[in-house]
């Protein structure tokens, strides 16, 4: 099969095989994007669709034309000019660039313990991290409200403990934001830093101490570097959709200093500001495209190599 | 020989403990006989008794799962599709591009996935409903579908596919015969989690719905906007115990299925 399938020439099975799914992704994931970036272009206006100018295509080049001619760049003058946003943008990255590097710090070690215990407690180990993944994020999310509101288990344990004397305000705090994130995206850490550490040749550690070196330099010397493509992935895959997340700050981080998914959502729903909301969007894919496209390189070459 | 050090030991302990408690302690509080939700007023599964009546999450739930059941098919199979492509077709025209469109929408912020999904939807003036949020999550869902199948056809062992052809199999039967049982774990594997995330989104489907479809997470959104609630940790709880079963079974089912493979060839 696999020789058939080198051929050039293409049966009308393999040609099905690419266009089908590449037609589905240009129609439902290409163009939808060429559209938001056509809408930041335009003005807000009380019509429905909410925007101006509309693109009629049966106006031919003349339409074309006028289209051209009304396309504004009052939005992105907007988002330059008005400090929600700017602050927005970056608290999104700050939030996203702390939690990514709290997330490591704590997923290392799980990963590093899941791949020192025996083969088929790893198993277990990796179904056990999985698990919570697979049940709803809301939930997930919403068990912290639980936990973390005035009257909360954790101001109750807080207390009896003798830890604080007042309960300390969580819900609608940063805190809470970054407690939600490390607790929602740790399997997203843990799995790909499991994935190389576990394939790790320990010999060399073990040659490292036998050859004196401190162990927080063996950590850093070998363990680190040889563990540098799980650690990437780990970092891509949470920093990239902690920066656009919506519903964890929206639960439990309030609304006075909102993070960029927020903002989009506020335009969108709230201000029914749908050229501003898209404004909002393109210029968070830019700020993304680097990252997004570097994720994308190394998926490609890990799917290719293997 | 592996050592386990105590503080690897502790370090998952510490991991998993902080990965569940969280959801025991929503589970526990579903039983809770008092509607303030931080007091306990002794066990009781009157939330559980009120879920039943309440129409308005049931239905919910129920437009939930028929969206996740056949955004997850159409997902599965678009997401296969592709897998072959990029893994079997070698390098065709425009495979970057196919490749970049598969990868990105794994770490795509769902808000500007929604957002303009949204768009698309007003500019070719489609109602909004069901079949949107259908057609939002499939795209959504098809990526990690490609990504699980591929991985899976990577490892595939070609000679099998080579030896049923010599023995005079079509390359339509072959792929029937052998290829597909052999990748089935993968491509059941892929529809679960197709299911699971089209089952669990909130932003995507808030964005491309309409006022006929309230999913489950948008109800329950709309609901702890407010603060907790009894009946919603029985519905979290309800949900957690189904997806729980289900994940087991599965692994259970990959686990026995993988021992008769492997006993086959032995």
């Amino acid at each position: 099969m696999e020789a058939m399938l080198a051929t050039p020439k293409r049966s009308a099975a393999q040609k099905f095989l690419i266009a089908l799914p590449y037609a589905w992704l240009l129609v439902f994931f290409l163009v939808p994007f060429l559209i938001v970036l056509k809408i930041s272009f335009s003005e807000s206006a009380i019509a429905l669709p909410p925007y101006t100018p509309l693109f009629h295509l049966a106006a031919g080049w003349r339409g074309i034309e006028d289209f051209l001619a009304g396309l504004s760049f009052a939005n992105y003058a907007r988002l330059g000019s008005d400090p929600l946003y700017v602050l927005s943008y970056v608290k999104s990255l700050g939030i996203a660039a702390v939690s990514t590097l709290l997330l490591l710090v704590i997923g290392f070690p799980i990963a590093y313990g899941m791949a020192r215990t025996p083969r088929r407690l790893q198993a277990v180990l990796v179904v056990l991290v999985v698990l919570p993944f697979w049940t709803s994020f809301l939930i997930r999310i919403y068990a912290w409200m639980n936990i973390l509101q005035h009257d909360g288990l954790l101001n109750r344990l807080l207390l009896a403990l003798h830890i604080v004397r007042e309960p300390p305000v969580w819900l609608a705090t940063d805190t809470a934001i970054y407690i939600g994130i490390v607790y929602s995206y740790l399997p997203f850490m843990v799995l790909p830093l499991y994935a190389v550490v576990e394939k790790l040749d320990h010999s060399l550690i073990e040659a490292a101490a036998d050859l004196g070196c401190p162990r927080w330099k063996t950590f850093w010397l070998i363990t680190l570097p040889l563990s540098s493509p799980g650690v990437l992935a780990g970092v891509l895959l949470c920093f990239i959709p902690i920066v656009g997340e919506f519903v964890i700050p929206d639960l439990l981080g309030g609304s006075r200093a909102p993070m960029i998914g927020q903002t989009i959502w506020m335009e969108f729903f709230g201000n029914k500001d749908w050229p501003a909301a898209a404004a909002v969007a393109v210029v968070l894919v830019c700020l993304l495209v680097t990252p997004i496209v570097f994720f994308q390189h190394q998926a490609m070459r890990a799917a290719d190599r293997s | 020989m592996r050592k386990v050090s105590l503080f690897n030991i502790f370090t998952i302990a510490l991991g998993i403990a902080f990965l569940y408690l969280p959801i025991a302690i929503l589970v526990v509080y579903s039983f809770n006989a008092s509607r303030l939700v931080t007091v306990w007023g002794g066990w009781s599964t009157r939330w559980y008794a009120e879920l039943a009546g309440d129409t308005a999450i049931l239905d919910a739930a129920f437009i939930s799962l028929r969206i996740a059941a056949v955004s997850a098919s159409a997902a599965t199979l678009l997401g296969a599709l592709a897998a072959l492509a990029l893994v079997r077709l070698g390098r065709f025209r425009g495979r970057l591009m196919f490749a970049s469109m598969i990868y990105a929408p794994l770490v795509m912020p769902e808000v500007i996935t929604g957002l303009s999904m949204l768009l698309l939807f007003v500019a070719i003036a489609a109602d909004r409903g069901f079949w949107t949020v259908v057609i939002a999550h499939t795209t959504m869902a098809m990526c990690f579908v490609t990504v699980i199948v591929q991985s899976r056809l990577v490892d595939f062992d070609l000679s099998l596919e080579e030896a049923a052809m010599d023995l005079g199999a079509t390359p339509l039967r072959t792929f029937l015969t052998v290829t597909l049982p052999l990748i089935a774990p993968a491509i059941a594997a892929a529809w679960m989690l197709a299911f699971a995330l089209s089952l669990d989104d909130l932003v995507i489907a808030s964005f491309t719905t309409g006022p006929a479809a309230t999913t489950l997470p948008i109800r329950i959104y709309s609901e702890i906007r407010l603060g907790v609630k009894p009946e919603i940790n029985a519905v979290c709880s309800l949900f957690i115990a189904v997806v729980g079963v289900a994940v087991l079974g599965a692994s259970l089912l990959a686990k026995l299925t993988g021992a008769r493979g492997t006993a086959a060839r032995a």
